[in-house]
């Protein structure tokens, strides 16, 4: 069986934060990390190899040539195989394109079993999971918080808002993975150095053009432009009082509370 | 040519859900701005479900189109890929709208996929721009530290997923006389390409704050689970709920489901009071839409208490109590008064 995982590096967004004067985006210093999600994917890959004999763990990324910092975190923690699909003619896509990339990708690469995370902190999107598996004609189960495989069928716990839907998907398949769904162990000094002897294949535009139809990726195959982004303003200023007693800010918010029909 | 603003309507167990409505409201109000004639279409899947139509025209559907299959009735992302598709093809809408709940983010990426068009995911804000009448659709990123407007400038439908508790529901229109479109099933048995073995539903005490009218919300300063307690019982005589920051559902001391924020819930209550929540922009993100703000926090400079309506610097340990001894007095003083 052959476990493929999808990862995203990802600047951390928990560190990022706005120049109080220009109410610009402070990128410098914000380091990057695999986004969480993923990483929660390895880990269950990992485990669903421990549990069934024979299967494999192949991490696949899409981005610049330094998201191999990612992938090589994934290979310290015990992942077989990675591969870096980047190219210049992949740039600028959207989450439409970015799925037909990468699962012309997995195409060539073969799976039995697609692991994605959710969604990734920078983009939010949560749809890429989706988008490959569309892309590759697959039943996919979205918000997983646990996995376990019967013979060629795969059993997953599926969140939804209000319940959760135990699933039974024939593979090939495709799941996109919570954060729940297992947390990632830590790289052992052994994988570390493991992970620096083992070589990171990469996919670049030429290994893949027969895989896409024309104008299928990047900017090119992407259907949303962004049209501005800007940061937010600031509302109008409310009253800030300091230096109180407790009884005192007791008896502001219970006037402000009364004065708003809130009691 | 593209026409009209469609609507996925989610229906859990039979029961509509309301950000189907608020997306109705939403596309009631933006419709005319693409056109004099343009309309607003619910698309409604189910079993047994064309009665619940009402409830969409009075919502401020024009029309309802509506796909009954035993297939339908519990969502399941193939056959309801497969029915909307279709109707897409038959229909070819202007504009298609999901609420980006988990059954929405599941499945719009899936339809946008298979017609091969554009997809906005979480979108917050929604407009159309008065010369191109392109839809403009506002969403944030990068953990909500910016907003991006995305346009699809060529392919159609224009589709967008949109936040639950964001868009308000419209006036209620008279529904008297209106019916569904019923629409054929298009799905054959294989098109159930999974099987559900089982459906668990939730712990029932979950509650959805995205629909309290108060919220009492902490953040790091509560200290830990007991310290929602006293947030509980001011909560309790305010008729709110309690909600939390990333902290404390991060540390285990509050459920998920009480998670306000850019990975929590997005909420606009009537009254928002952060005890002791410093305000990351996560959070902000999740909460600035509310109504009214209190914040209270020992650090007069966070930025919670520079968006609050009303800052009180000071320790909600201290304070918290005493406010929900005082609210209590005065509730019970005008009991007395009648």
């Amino acid at each position: 069986m052959k476990i493929v995982v999808c990862i995203k590096q990802v600047p951390d967004t928990t560190e990022v934060r706005l120049d109080p004067k220009t109410n610009n985006l402070i990128r410098d210093g914000v380091p990057s990390i695999i986004n969480p999600d993923d990483k929660a994917g390895i880990e269950a890959a990992l485990r669903l190899r421990e549990a069934n004999e024979g299967a494999t763990v192949t991490v696949v990324s899409m981005g610049p040539p330094q998201a191999d910092v990612a992938l090589r975190e994934a290979l310290a923690m015990g992942a077989d195989e990675a591969i870096l699909i980047s190219g210049r003619e992949f740039g600028g896509a959207d989450t439409l394109a970015t799925g037909t990339t990468i699962a012309g990708a997995l195409k060539k690469i073969g799976y039995d079993i697609i692991i994605t995370g959710r969604q990734a902190i920078d983009g939010d999107t949560a749809q890429v999971g989706p988008q490959i598996a569309e892309q590759l004609g697959l039943p996919q189960v979205g918000y997983a918080e646990d996995i376990r495989i019967e013979g060629e069928y795969a059993i997953v716990k599926r969140q939804y808002d209000d319940c959760y839907h135990i699933i039974k998907v024939k593979m090939p398949c495709l799941i996109t993975a919570l954060s729940q769904l297992a947390e990632p162990r830590y790289m052992t000094v052994h994988g570390i150095a493991d992970a620096y002897a083992k070589e990171i294949k990469v996919l670049g535009y030429e290994d893949l053009k027969d895989m896409y139809a024309e104008g299928t990726i990047g900017r090119t195959g992407s259907p949303t432009n962004v049209a501005e982004s800007f940061t937010k303003q600031a509302k109008a200023k409310g009253t800030l009082l300091t230096g109180l007693t407790v009884d005192e800010a007791v008896q502001a918010i219970v006037d402000k509370l009364d004065e708003r029909h809130l009691i | 040519m593209a026409k009209n603003v469609f609507v996925v309507v989610e229906q859990r167990n039979g029961a509509i859900q309301k950000v189907s409505l608020e997306l109705i409201g939403e596309a009631k109000r933006l419709a005319p701005q693409f056109a004099d004639d343009e309309k607003v279409v619910a698309i409604l899947l189910g079993d047994k479900i064309a009665d619940k139509a009402s409830l969409l025209f009075e919502g401020g559907a024009d029309e309802v189109l509506c796909v009954e299959d035993p297939m339908l009735g519990t969502y399941v992302t193939e056959p309801y890929t497969k029915t909307i598709v279709n109707i897409i093809k038959t229909y070819e809408p202007n504009v298609v709208l999901f609420g980006a709940t988990t059954i929405g983010r599941d499945l719009a990426p899936r339809v946008a996929g298979r017609v091969g068009t554009g997809l906005t995911a979480d979108c917050t804000g929604l407009s159309v721009d008065p010369e191109t009448k392109l839809f403009r659709m506002t969403r944030p990123a990068f953990g909500g530290n910016i907003m991006a407007t995305i346009l699809i400038k060529e392919k159609r439908p224009q589709m967008a997923t949109v936040r639950p508790g964001v868009m308000k529901m419209g006036e209620k229109c008279d529904a008297s006389g209106k019916t569904a479109t019923m629409v054929p099933s298009v799905l054959e048995p294989s098109d159930m390409n999974v099987e559900i073995l089982e459906i668990i539903p939730k712990d029932t005490k979950s509650v959805d704050i995205t629909e309290a009218k108060v919220l009492v919300s902490g953040g790091r300063a509560v200290g830990g689970p007991e310290g929602y307690n006293p947030l509980r019982e001011l909560a309790a005589v305010l008729g709110g709920e309690v909600s939390s920051s990333r902290i404390g559902v991060d540390n285990g001391w509050i459920e998920k489901d009480r998670q306000v924020g850019q990975t929590g819930k997005t909420v606009r209550p009537q009254l928002y009071m952060a005890c002791g929540i410093s305000g990351a922009i996560q959070h902000l993100a999740g909460m600035e839409n509310s109504d009214f703000i209190i914040a209270i926090n020992k650090d007069a400079t966070c930025p919670m208490m520079q968006l609050a309506d009303l800052g009180v610097e000071g320790d909600i340990k201290k304070i918290i109590p005493k406010l929900t001894e005082a609210v209590t007095k005065l509730k019970e003083s005008r009991v007395v008064d009648k």
